[in-house]
């Protein structure tokens, strides 16, 4: 490898003038986040900003639990369980779960793919701040909301946000102008970290790292960051519409005017579905590269894993309308909006299968990346399972709107999602920090969140069942729904006390963690060739590889990857 | 030009800009298209006049200072990459001037259709899908002419030089881009949408 | 549609709903009286949920044995490979890339599945949206607004609100099935009565058919469905299905003009009513009232509930109502009217007399 490295200008931004007196003074180390372009400190930030408004959505829904625990409460009044429900739905999609993917794939695709840093620096910094403040602009409304009007407040639409709800006739004031405005920017700041990974992945890549030699979970963020590129903007389209109809008069989405209602379900399903896979992507993504390590195996069919993301990414924009199956489509529409659902079935099948294959004949360390990830394999067997279910259109027109698909979603996204996350920081916290996290609160963490977890969203299939409807504030006590909500409501106790384990053990390990060395786990992709926490630049010498587990090769010279692929 | 380069290998790889770019208009074309799927929804659902085929001319002199800078923006770049710098300002400097006049062209038809037809955004679903759609475009437009005459002012103090032929040709792909989709737009509302019938 | 065979075929469907139904809601059996609270989709007890029932249960039994199948898998791995100690980080396991085989088995045994899935929904979807009414089948114009239901019965001029009359029907005798039609005055709602229909969403600007076809008699509970604003969860909807000739009996009811009040007080109340804003919004055969934007109150008192559900219909609950419906229902489009005591002895003299 030759030193003769030409490093870009992006590279030698001058150093910010310092402020304040000396490193590690309050003022410094605010300009030090105001003023970085580091993709690992950058990262952080998108991951812990995430985590802030996992928190402040979270205590949203255990007040909402709260309302719901028995029939007939009065604990919030219906114009703030409202609000509460549209801002938890807008903030855990938008506000939670893409800035942790952002952060995730940033902190990690350079380091894998063997890079020094984005491919454009500044524009990543420019994408942080762009979904921090849209974030901020969100919250704002609940102070700035009311307007002259004087009406409203938070935005009470739902975070789907169906027209004409948001109209100006029926949601007076600027509650809806905020989350309009919130999400148009919000989708700026996706859009342009998309882009951002996208050309780092395809132009940044280490010597040897050809397509098919990324780690999968680089493919699977590329795959992601294509659906929020193709998806993110018809998003912004609704908001520049819906806009324009509440400020200028238009009559994109006004009923009386001859617009019309169905058209809004539609351009935003349209974006609402990929939103799905683009937040299941990197569960997938954290999946398989948890697996292969701790079961000490090559990921079984690769080839097939990455073609299979590739058919969901696809799938995935043709299925927007299985939301709308109450609508009264025609029965050929409903049909076929049926078939290309169930269609996505079969390459999720097969993802599923081939970690179990991956598993299958190796020695599983049981570590907590490991436990979180067999949990996420039980946990989105049954969110497919009951995916299916919501395929078959009759069966949907009894379920949709009901519990039954609040209990599906979250099935998804925290089964799904957040327990791939719970696995990533797991797995990746003594690589961002050097030491590792501690095993006891880990597995206090693991076991709290997931009888909280279940005990929770278990009971809600049964209510949608029950004919329980969402978005409900309350209900009379004698439809038969009093005891699956109170279970429901007991649940998010033990969930609370999962995330504070986790949250204490963040924070313990940080200062008492067991030193981690640049490789704990015996890994194989690049991020563990360098030190922990990484140096900047990443790497001291850019690397060179030659299979898909370069590590391996390393470690292993006399049977190494690259004979057998 | 990939960023990080290894003088020595032969490991290329794509340029960073370029991805960008296109990338960008493969974002901005999904952002388009649900304008155009809107735009092709409300036609023939007004409830109240003025209709398409009542107010909207086939905008020949726009369209036409529209394709030609895209022809004079290739001549421009050509220019540039074979180092003559003043031709290049002047080619430069016509695709400047075909794009301000192709927004002066949309501004006097947009003055007629408000003044004299009386059919601005709030009148019916076609003058919302309509200004909607085509002010989006005209809006990409008067972006790309930022850019463009960032570069032209920088031309004329001669700060453009051959090695800045990437940089260059980023901004012609978004100006090809612009004129792709005016190409959509002309075909759904000055072609298709004029032939509608309304009640 | 031959529905004596899928009747029949329904019913072994309908005896495993049944069991699931029994096991998941047993703490609320029904009281087998006529207020069928509980509406469990897994006890259908009109053709249309029992069409739905057919397809739910096969892709409820087939996930089920997926789940089995694959959680089983999934045991056996973590538990026959886990690590046992030391001596497994000695060596590596032997390390397996893939294989193309495995592979197509897995593929084809989903497709399968799917295949299978795809051709009963259709069907399901064509009997169930397609499906046939008779000529003189009773037709209903229900308009959602925020948040009650306005009910009109085209053929036999009646309207009412947030309760839906409708004879029943056999399985396999005679057929008395209720098209309704679904329209919307503001927002989008939807119609949902699990025991008895799927959902439809009402929207505005767009008519949405639906239809009933009860097997028992009783009341079935339903609620709005899709989020229509601050007081989506009090948009509840009763549908009352009677025997033919109960039926026929609230029609002719319906049909008459609400008797003029006999008392003093109700008459006063009436004048009352006349005199101030009810009559904006309110309608009333034989008066002056014939507003649009509330409820018609021509037969108020023949109803079971107040504000769409949010209270069973009483003198005391009409009153509680009248003083503020803010307090019963928050956010709801009737003002508080500020009205005396005298105001509201004879308006709830004069709406009792609504029947």
């Amino acid at each position: 490898m030759s030193q003769d490295i030409i490093i870009e200008d992006n590279y030698r931004l001058p150093p910010p003038e310092k402020v304040g007196r000396e490193p590690g003074s309050f003022t410094s180390v605010i300009q030090g986040l105001v003023f970085t372009v580091d993709h690992k400190k950058l990262g952080l930030m998108y991951i812990a900003s995430g985590l802030l408004f996992f928190v402040i959505a979270g205590s949203l829904a255990t007040l909402m639990r709260i309302q719901l625990m028995v029939p007939d409460n009065t604990f919030l009044p219906p114009d703030v369980y409202n609000r509460a429900f549209t801002m938890h739905g807008t903030t855990m999609v938008f506000l939670v779960g893409m800035p942790i993917i952002f952060g995730f794939a940033n902190y990690l695709v350079p380091l894998m793919i063997g890079a020094r840093d984005m491919a454009f620096p500044r524009m990543y910094a420019f994408g942080f701040w762009v979904f921090f403040f849209s974030g901020l602009l969100l919250y704002f409304s609940y102070l700035g909301a009311p307007g002259i009007y004087g009406a409203g407040s938070a935005p009470d639409v739902g975070w789907f946000a169906y027209s004409p709800l948001t109209s100006k006739a029926f949601s007076r004031g600027h509650s809806t102008d905020y989350w309009t405005m919130s999400l148009l920017l919000g989708g700026i700041g996706s859009v342009s970290t998309s882009i951002n990974i996208l050309v780092t992945i395809f132009c940044c890549r280490c010597k040897g790292m050809t397509l098919g030699k990324m780690p999968l979970f680089v493919w699977l963020n590329l795959v992601m960051v294509f659906l929020v590129i193709l998806a993110l903007p018809c998003l912004s389209a609704c908001q520049i519409m819906l806009s324009l109809d509440r400020y200028l008069g238009g009559t994109f989405f006004d009923t009386q005017a001859g617009g019309s209602a169905v058209l809004w379900q539609h351009f935003f399903w349209i974006f609402g579905h990929p939103e799905v896979y683009v937040l299941i992507m990197p569960a997938f993504a954290i999946a398989s590269e948890v697996i292969p390590v701790f079961s000490r195996k090559p990921i079984f069919g690769y080839p097939v894993m990455v073609a299979a993301s590739i058919s969901i990414a696809f799938l995935s924009l043709g299925v927007w309308a299985h939301h709308m199956l109450t609508i009264g489509m025609s029965a050929l529409g409903n049909t076929f909006f049926v078939i290309s659902t169930l269609l996505v079935a079969i390459p999720t099948g097969i993802k599923i299968f081939n970690w179990l294959g991956t598993m299958y004949g190796g020695k599983l360390r049981m570590e907590l990346p490991m436990l979180f990830c067999i949990m996420f394999l039980f946990q989105f067997l049954v969110a497919g399972l009951t995916g299916v279910m919501l395929a078959i259109a009759p069966f949907n027109w009894q379920l949709s709107d009901s519990y039954f698909v609040v209990a599906h979603f979250h099935y998804i996204l925290i089964g799904g999602l957040l327990f791939t996350i719970f696995a990533g920081i797991y797995y990746w916290y003594p690589k961002a920090f050097g030491r590792m996290l501690d095993k006891r609160l880990g597995m206090a963490h693991l076991v709290f969140f997931t009888i909280g977890f279940h005990v929770t969203f278990l009971p809600q299939h049964f209510l949608g069942f029950l004919g329980m409807p969402r978005r409900i504030y309350t209900y009379q006590a004698d439809r038969g729904w009093d005891l699956w909500n109170f279970v429901s409501t007991v649940g998010v106790v033990f969930q609370a006390i999962g995330i504070l384990f986790l949250v204490a053990n963040l924070i313990y390990s940080y200062v008492r963690g067991k030193k981690a060395g640049n490789d704990p786990w015996d890994a194989w992709t690049l991020e563990w060739a360098t030190t922990s926490p990484p140096q900047d630049y990443n790497f001291a010498e850019l690397p060179e590889v030659k299979s898909r587990r370069p590590l391996w090769d390393a470690k292993h010279p006399n049977d190494p990857d690259w004979k057998h692929e | 030009m990939s960023t990080v380069t290894n003088t020595t290998s032969d490991w290329k790889l794509p340029s960073p800009r370029k991805v960008g770019i296109l990338t960008l208009i493969l974002a901005e074309s999904a952002l388009f298209t649900i304008f155009v799927v809107a735009y092709v929804f409300y036609i023939g659902k007004s409830l109240n006049p003025p209709y398409p085929h009542q107010v909207l001319e086939f905008p020949w002199l726009g369209s036409i200072a529209l394709f030609g800078s895209s022809g004079t923006i290739i001549a421009a770049e050509r220019c540039l990459r074979s180092g003559n710098s003043k031709s290049f300002l002047i080619w430069w400097g016509l695709t400047l001037a075909l794009g301000i006049y192709f927004v002066f062209f949309t501004a006097t038809e947009w003055w007629k259709l408000i003044m004299v037809d009386g059919l601005t955004i709030a009148t019916n679903t076609f003058g919302t899908s309509f200004y909607s759609l085509v002010g989006l475009h005209l809006f990409h437009v008067l972006v790309g002419l930022v850019l463009l005459s960032a570069v032209f002012v920088a031309a004329a103090r001669k700060k453009i030089h051959a090695d800045h032929h990437e940089h260059v040709e980023v901004i012609s792909y978004y100006w090809h881009f612009v004129d792709c989709i005016w190409i959509v737009v002309l075909t759904v509302v000055y072609i298709i949408s004029v032939r509608a019938t309304y009640e | 549609m031959t529905m004596t065979k899928g009747a029949r075929k329904n019913f072994g469907w309908i005896l495993i709903a049944g069991f699931l139904a029994t096991v998941m809601g047993s703490a609320y059996a029904q009281d087998g009286g006529e207020m069928r609270r509980v509406s469990d989709i897994f006890q259908p007890l009109s053709r249309q949920s029992e069409m739905i029932l057919e397809p739910t249960m096969l892709v409820l039994l087939t996930s089920l044995g997926v789940f089995l199948v694959v959680t089983f898998m999934l045991v056996y791995v973590v538990w026959k490979f886990r690590r046992r100690g030391p001596e497994d980080d000695v060596v590596e396991p032997p390390q397996i890339y893939g294989s193309n085989n495995i592979e197509l088995a897995w593929t084809v045994i989903p497709c399968l599945i799917v295949f299978v899935l795809v051709l009963v929904t259709a069907r399901s979807i064509v009997e169930i949206q397609n499906a046939e009414m008779p000529p003189d089948a009773l037709e209903i114009r229900l308009v959602g607004h925020q948040w009650w239901w306005e009910v009109h019965y085209p053929q036999l001029g009646i309207v009412t609100a947030n309760e839906i009359h409708v004879p029943v029907s056999t399985r396999t005798g005679e057929r008395r099935p209720t098209r309704i039609y679904l329209e919307s005055a503001d927002v989008i709602h939807s119609f949902w009565v699990p025991q008895l229909a799927g959902k439809t969403d009402l929207i505005p600007n767009r008519t949405n058919r639906t239809w009933i076809e009860p097997f028992e008699t009783g009341t079935f509970f339903g609620n709005c469905a899709e989020y229509c604003g601050t007081q989506h969860a009090n948009m509840l909807i009763r549908v009352i299905v009677q025997e033919p000739e109960d039926f026929q009996r609230w029609v002719e009811n319906q049909q008459q003009p609400p008797p003029v009040p006999q008392s003093a007080l109700a008459l006063q109340g009436r004048a009352d009513f006349e005199s101030i804003t009810c009559i904006n919004c309110h309608a009333i055969d034989g008066t002056t009232a014939v507003g649009v934007f509330g409820p018609d109150l021509s037969k108020l008192m023949t109803r079971q509930t107040i504000a769409a559900g949010v209270a069973p219909l009483t003198p005391e609950t009409l009153r509680a109502w009248l003083v503020d419906p803010q307090v019963m229902k928050p956010g709801a489009n009737m003002p508080d009217m500020k009205l005396t005591d005298q105001q509201l002895d004879s308006i709830v003299a004069y709406l009792e007399t609504l029947k």
